[in-house]
């Protein structure tokens, strides 16, 4: 029998995709591109510029030319690189075994290998498109600065695509071995191994490479051993090395071609390989993935626990916290996410200690409250991120339920309120640890610790507020997996937003903390008056407004609701 | 009680139901019958109050469903056409989740629960999540999910779809206790043996609008079909040139 192509196996994904932006172009989508392309160019503009500034003053140093920037090449592509490999075994576990196409593709004569290329691009896409579209400003930047030409953007086409290649290969290897171990859908205990293992690796990849070497060469006996660490390959098995070296090597006029060829080589031997595991292994796995979920489930400790702590809720509003409680952690594609967020933290909270402040006074003390005010907006950014993952998607995934919802009494209030506190109180927690920790390790005044938590509580309502709102104005209903509903417009919307009012509350909250920092300073007495008291207020309307005016959007919106 | 009236529903400029009037009164099953996308659906959910109609309004034991929502759907017991279910909720939970959102909670609410899985045959089931169940027992779950706080109406789309013949059995003896108790059933269907056996009054619907209302033998009076059976009686009334052609292509 005459097997289908690889482009008809896929023609459902493409055709869909294609029929969306047609339904986004006639329901007024150009407005949307056009915003999409205005901020996605003011990202790009913003990465470009910032790089472009640090590799033309690295250039500059004579002794060390190109090296440094080789480095942070390196550094850059292993941490994509690692990015990469767990979200490939998180997205390989729906595209190869959870997927609803699945049923029709493997009852279909349609061979194996087929099959594995089908979803291995599927994977691979769903994966690395993030991290392939925050590559192009970054090796903008190496062109520019090393003045590669426009054969460089090819060159580095072909540098960059077998470096996606493969960690795809190897996440979908890794979840069809685990699959295979693991009885009948234990995703659970699958997900429970991936998140030792990322979170061991990214330990281990820090106390591997140590990057603050890099910021302190002072540390190193003399010139030559610094030199030595940046000529040294900073993993010479790692296929991010091997597109760093054939990226410089062109950008140096030094064209050698094993790196690519290693890179290209390796992607193909992968590919076999994965192949032939695929053939070996997908059929057992497959069947093992469809048998019953897991079985028995004791409810009774949610009910016992949160269910007892919310006693005091009316009895909608608390089945309604517990049920979405229930969901989240028993859906694997929702709180496999936390694993990104650990990691996530852990980074955060190891470049704060890395960072070389407490050196000397008065420097350091200007310092240290310039760090950790300016570390509420980067906190604020990560808390934007963490609800884009779990708040934004809420109302979305209501999707499927909401006749029920809506041809019950449930008032539209009361499921706002569930959604919003079911999101924020887990936030704020969150938020308070982190802008605390960090505190704590830069050693900051009370004045400023307390100025800080308070602003990370304001702050932290008003982006749940906006989360669960532009998640109501761009509602995705009919998505399979609660990981994409984020990357949607109204995701990016969400995150303009939210940067706004991070900005407007920064810079409100400045004008107060710079009264403060110099005043301890210049070793005056600190007088809280009435201009840090109109800027604090100001901080705190903008928060206030923030919180209110867009829950209310969301209720209007809500009743508009047709299914 | 439930009532249409001048019932219709826009989707841009298709009308997917247009100034329908109805009145089913207490102790009575009335069937909705009609080809694919003749707007019995759309009907329906408008009277769930998941669909706002553009013109005219549905009352439910005299609460108009958009104007006092509440206490029009505490009469109210839906159940749709596809059972989408939380599938991450063992079935006892889902019940209670649901009795919660009618305020109901305690031991009279895992007494009604127990009840109901036990007539539906779910008891063993109770404690496995939904996205094990099959077909016809997540149907069976959001029956019992729309019995569950003793609602005055039932409004169900396509209920015998994917239901074994014990459980159709069961359901036929359910709704027809439930209307001799004085209870309301408005129900669409296909399947006119269902419709023949069950209903008391009939509304044949065809695009969006209601071609014939009333007992099956009124309808076989006003349109002259003499001792007719409903399907042929459905057939001529909402095109069954079509079947004819049907047929022939398919007996080529």
């Amino acid at each position: 029998m005459k097997q289908p192509s690889l482009a008809h196996v896929l023609q459902p994904k493409w055709r869909t995709a294609l029929q969306r932006l047609r339904e986004e172009r006639a329901s007024g989508g150009t407005g949307k591109l056009v915003i999409l392309a205005i901020v996605g160019g003011l990202f790009w503009a913003g990465v470009f510029g910032v790089l472009y500034k640090i590799l033309k003053s690295l250039r500059a140093v004579e002794e060390l030319g190109p090296l440094i920037p080789g480095k942070i090449l390196g550094l850059i592509l292993l941490s994509f690189i690692s990015i990469l490999v767990l979200s490939n075994v998180i997205t390989a576990l729906s595209s190869f075994f959870l997927a609803k196409d699945l049923d029709l593709l493997v009852s279909a004569p349609v061979d194996w290998l087929r099959l594995y290329l089908a979803k291995l691009g599927e994977t691979l896409l769903h994966s690395s498109w993030m991290v392939a579209l925050m590559a192009v400003p970054i090796l903008a930047a190496y062109g520019v600065v090393f003045k590669g030409g426009v054969l460089f953007a090819l060159y580095a086409i072909i540098a960059i695509v077998p470096m996606l290649i493969l960690p795809a290969v190897l996440g979908s290897a890794v979840t069809l071995v685990l699959v295979n171990i693991f009885p009948a859908r234990r995703t659970r205990d699958l997900l429970s191994i991936i998140a030792l293992g990322a979170a061991g690796g990214v330990i281990l990849l820090f106390r591997v490479i140590r990057p603050e070497q890099l910021a302190r060469p002072e540390g190193f006996r003399n010139l030559l051993d610094f030199v030595i660490l940046l000529r040294g390959p900073t993993s010479p098995f790692l296929p991010s090395e091997w597109a760093s070296q054939a990226i410089m090597g062109f950008l140096r006029h030094e064209l050698d071609p094993f790196p690519l060829v290693l890179l290209w080589t390796t992607a193909a031997a992968f590919v076999t390989l994965g192949a032939v595991l695929h053939r070996a292994l997908y059929a057992q796995g497959f069947t093992k993935a469809q048998e019953g979920a897991e079985r028995f489930i004791r409810g009774g400790w949610w009910r016992w626990t949160v269910g007892s702590l919310l006693g005091w809720l009316p009895v909608a509003k608390r089945e309604f916290v517990l049920k979405d409680i229930k969901l989240f952690f028993r859906d694997t594609t929702q709180w496999s996410q936390l694993i990104l967020l650990a990691v996530l933290i852990v980074v955060y909270l190891f470049n704060i200690q890395a960072l070389p402040l407490h050196r000397g006074e008065p420097v350091g003390f200007f310092y240290v409250n310039l760090v950790s005010f300016l570390n509420l907006g980067l906190a604020g950014f990560v808390l934007a991120s963490i609800a884009a993952r779990f708040i934004f998607p809420a109302v979305s995934l209501e999707g499927r339920q909401m006749w029920l919802l809506r041809s019950s009494p449930l008032d539209l209030r009361a499921l706002l309120w569930s959604k919003y506190w079911v999101g924020t109180v887990p936030l704020l927690v969150l938020g308070l640890i982190l802008t605390g920790l960090t505190n704590a390790l830069l050693e900051v005044t009370p004045f400023m610790m307390i100025m800080s938590l308070a602003t990370m509580t304001g702050l932290t309502l008003a982006i749940s507020a906006l989360a669960l709102t532009f998640g109501t104005l761009y509602p995705q209903f009919e998505t399979e997996n609660a990981a994409q509903i984020p990357t949607s417009f109204g995701g990016l919307v969400f995150m303009m937003a939210t940067i706004a009012l991070l900005a407007g509350v920064i810079v409100s909250l400045w004008q107060a903390v710079y009264q403060y920092v110099r005043a301890v300073y210049e070793g005056r007495p600190v007088v809280i008056d009435a201009w840090m008291f109109l800027w604090f207020g100001v901080a705190a309307a903008l928060c206030t407004a923030a919180t209110i005016v867009p829950l209310r959007m969301a209720r209007r919106k809500m009743e508009t609701f047709e299914f | 009680m439930i009532r249409l009236e001048n019932l219709t529903k826009l989707y841009g400029s298709f009308v997917a139901v247009d100034d329908i009037s109805l009145h089913v009164p207490r102790g009575v099953l009335y069937g909705c019958l009609g080809p694919n996308g003749a707007g019995k659906t759309t009907t329906l959910r408008m009277i769930a109050g998941i669909l706002r109609p553009t013109q005219g309004r549905v009352l439910l034991g005299g609460d108009d469903v958009h104007i006092n929502p509440l206490s029009a759907k505490m009469r109210l017991g839906f159940i749709p056409d596809r059972p989408f279910v939380y599938d991450k909720l063992t079935g006892a939970e889902f019940l209670r989740f649901v009795a919660g959102l009618y305020g109901q909670e305690g031991d009279s609410v895992e007494r009604r629960i127990a009840e109901l899985l036990e007539v539906f045959e779910l008891t063993s089931w109770k404690d496995e999540l939904v996205e094990a169940y099959s077909h016809g027992m997540r149907q069976k779950l959001i029956i019992s999910s729309a019995l569950i706080h003793r609602p005055e109406c039932i409004v169900v789309d396509e209920p015998m779809v994917g239901l074994d013949p014990k459980a159709a059995r069961l359901l036929k003896d359910i709704f027809r206790q439930f209307v001799e108790r004085g209870g309301t059933v408005l129900m669409s269907t296909h399947t006119l043996e269902v419709a023949e056996a069950m209903c008391d009054q009939i509304a044949i619907v065809q695009h969006g609008k209601i071609v014939a209302a009333g007992t099956v033998s009124d309808v076989r009076r006003q349109h002259q079909a003499g001792d007719a059976s409903l399907e042929e009686l459905f057939l001529k009334l909402t095109g069954g040139a079509q079947v004819r052609e049907l047929v022939e292509v398919l007996g080529r």
